[in-house]
């Protein structure tokens, strides 16, 4: 079967593989040049011509990360952060996409486009007037100082999605439920929930990412070392006189980990929840 | 166990629209009842409202002879299949028929316990580990079957839960939920669209049409002596002959475009009311098996068809054909495409399957006038007594 070894061949080598390959090599040869520097030795770091593999492999950098510099905490102030956050947009997004997807409501349209509006607002736009209202609340330098913003600023996304996702879910499993018996919350918890979850990996994968990278209010609002998060504490390594690349890709490297994983064990769940309302079914 | 009784009930929607109007029905305890007619005729609003998922406007319903109109599905104790089946995609085949069980908090070695003997009437057992999305469309209409059945409803409902099957699975199952129904032996209420399921199911069928009860029959009755022209058009495949004509002197002959067809006196007889018809103008039907190709030597009343087309069934023959007197079209009966294709005074006869007949052909019908039908133009109501 020589002729169908050559067509397997060239189901290898074609022109959208390739593509693909170009566009994986676009956003994975950074990623790789940033994990194989953060074990590079300093002078291995800046040497030329550049190392493509690090010779020798060095841990300097992730111990100098936790030890010198106060990553640890500032790992800890993400994690709170962007989990509290998470789980709030979450929550309220379900019960709002619901709401807005399912139950008789007047002005749905405008309150849906309301947020679309919302969700486009620039950041930028709107970080002064906050800085002085958390000011005002006395709530600079605290968890919540970032949580609330946060959530505000990721739940018009969150009910889009999950909004759309309700909406695919057809009437009678609700009816179906009452018939069995189950009021509203039962039926929402055991029968809405389990059927959104794709919708809900999705907007949570989103909101978590959107929290954890987040830099402009977390600058702003938490200036204190203790409530940094990661961004803004990676970003102020070092002194004015020298940049700590090796340390600050060791503590890039730490903090993308959490996402990969995340995204690794959803992935099937993502991809479907982002595909949901393509096709009826 | 229970029966269900609707007196006047009414639906209006939010919007003004009159669903269902002025409903009478009883539903005695082990009976099946087929509600019929085309889409939009409010018989599923009518379920919906006995199911306790829509609001009724006015009118009182009674489930088990008390008062049911405000109480919820869960107080009615009814179990509905829905068309979609509706069964939950993330639960296994058990979890689904035991779901309403859980929730009535009936201890775990029970639920299993009812869920397999369910599986067990249903065909079920082996798929019991399985989730929905692994099975057959008629697989899955058994689990919504097995859902209802499990928790030992006073009242079972269904919403054409047979029209998401094939054809042939369909009619495989319409065996089979009767033999269900009267294993379980509760009041049942089934919706349809399909006149065949109607017929073939009901121990009862009531015919709706635009929200108004047109009648509640035996299927045979419904079939020999519809109460109206909607009806007689409705029920029957194919359906009647329906014709406007003029009644002769003395009713003793009927006049459909230039032929003229004599009836024997018997016929005013058994229908006093023609009487007062005489000269004026009827709609007469005709099923399609009392058109026979009338033999040689035929001496009895004929009508006769120019042959359009002859579709060979194998066991008979039915041979479309046109007369010169005017077809009437029920509204609603039929669908609108389906009557955009018939054409000016087109008849359908079942005549004997070696009868020489090809388009084109004169054919010479003998008429079983016994089984005649006499309509009112303006009212549409059967003419009787």
């Amino acid at each position: 079967m020589g002729a169908r070894t050559r067509k397997g061949w060239r189901k290898v080598i074609n022109g959208v593989n390739l593509s693909a390959f170009i566009v994986v090599l676009f956003i994975g040869l950074p990623l790789y040049w940033l994990i194989i520097s953060s074990f590079k030795t300093p002078a291995a770091l800046g040497a030329s011509p550049p190392q493509y593999w690090p010779n020798p492999w060095s841990g300097a950098n992730y111990s100098q990360a936790f030890n010198q510099y106060n990553f640890g905490q500032y790992f800890i102030n993400s994690v709170i952060v962007t989990l509290v956050a998470t789980a709030l947009v979450l929550i309220f997004g379900t019960m709002a996409g619901y709401a807005l997807g399912r139950l008789p409501m007047r002005g749905k349209f405008t309150l849906m486009v309301t947020l679309l509006i919302i969700s486009l607002f620039p950041e930028i736009a709107v970080i002064a007037p906050l800085y002085t209202l958390l000011k005002d609340l006395g709530w600079l330098n605290s968890y919540q100082a970032l949580i609330v913003p946060y959530v505000a600023f990721n739940l018009p996304f969150a009910i889009w999605i999950l909004r759309n996702y309700m909406l695919g879910i057809p009437k009678e499993m609700e009816e179906t439920g009452r018939i069995d018996g189950a009021g509203p919350l039962r039926t929402v918890w055991s029968i809405i929930i389990p059927m959104a979850l794709p919708g809900l990996f999705t907007a949570g994968i989103f909101c978590f990412t959107a929290c954890w990278t987040e830099f402009l209010m977390a600058l702003t609002f938490n200036s204190a070392d203790s409530y940094k998060t990661i961004p803004v504490g990676v970003a102020t390594f070092g002194t004015a006189l020298e940049v700590p690349y090796g340390t600050i890709f060791a503590a890039s490297v730490v903090a993308i980990v959490p996402i990969g994983i995340l995204v690794f064990i959803f992935r099937k769940n993502i991809i479907s929840g982002l595909t949901s309302g393509a096709v009826k079914g | 166990m229970a029966t269900v009784s609707m007196d006047k009930i009414n639906k209006v929607y939010e919007n003004g629209f009159h669903a269902v109007k002025d409903i009478d029905m009883e539903v005695a305890d082990g009976e099946f009842v087929v509600l019929v007619g085309p889409s939009g005729c409010g018989k599923t609003t009518t379920l919906r409202m006995v199911a306790g998922l829509e609001d009724i406007t006015s009118g009182t319903l009674r489930i088990g002879g008390k008062e049911a109109n405000d109480e919820t599905p869960k107080e009615r104790d009814i179990a509905m299949v829905f068309q979609n089946y509706a069964l939950y995609p993330h639960m296994t085949v058990a979890e689904n028929i035991g779901f309403a069980l859980k929730l009535r908090h009936l201890p775990k070695d029970q639920i299993r316990a009812k869920v397999s003997e369910a599986a067990k009437i249903l065909d079920l057992t082996e798929w019991l580990d399985r989730k929905p999305g692994q099975l057959s469309g008629g697989q899955r209409q058994r689990v919504a079957m097995g859902r209802a059945i499990v928790r030992e409803p006073s009242v079972f409902l269904m919403d054409e839960p047979l029209s998401n099957l094939d054809a042939k699975l369909r009619v495989q199952m319409r065996a089979e939920v009767q033999r269900i129904q009267r294993r379980i032996n509760v009041a049942t209420i089934y919706v349809t669209h399909d006149q065949i399921e109607a017929m073939t199911m009901g121990d009862r069928v009531i015919v709706m049409r635009d929200g108004i009860l047109q009648q509640v029959d035996t299927p045979q009755t419904l079939y020999d002596h519809p109460d109206n022209v909607f009806v007689a058009a409705f029920i029957g495949s194919p359906a009647m002959n329906l014709y406007d004509a003029v009644l002769g002197e003395d009713a003793r002959s009927i006049k459909l475009g230039s032929q003229q067809v004599d009836l024997p006196d018997t016929v005013a007889i058994k229908r006093p009311a023609l009487r007062s018809y005489i000269g004026k103008d009827v709609v007469v039907g005709m099923r399609p098996e009392h058109l026979r190709a009338a033999p040689p030597d035929y001496t009895g009343p004929t009508l006769i068809g120019n042959v359009e087309l002859v579709e060979a069934l194998g066991s008979e023959l039915v041979v479309h054909f046109t007369i010169d007197a005017n077809r009437v079209l029920a509204e609603g009966a039929v669908d609108k495409d389906e009557a955009a294709a018939v054409k000016d005074g087109e008849g359908v006869a079942r005549v004997a399957a070696k009868t020489p007949v090809k388009p084109g052909d004169k054919l010479p019908f003998a008429v079983d006038i016994e089984d005649m039908q006499f309509f009112d133009t303006q009212t549409d109501l059967a003419i009787r007594d």
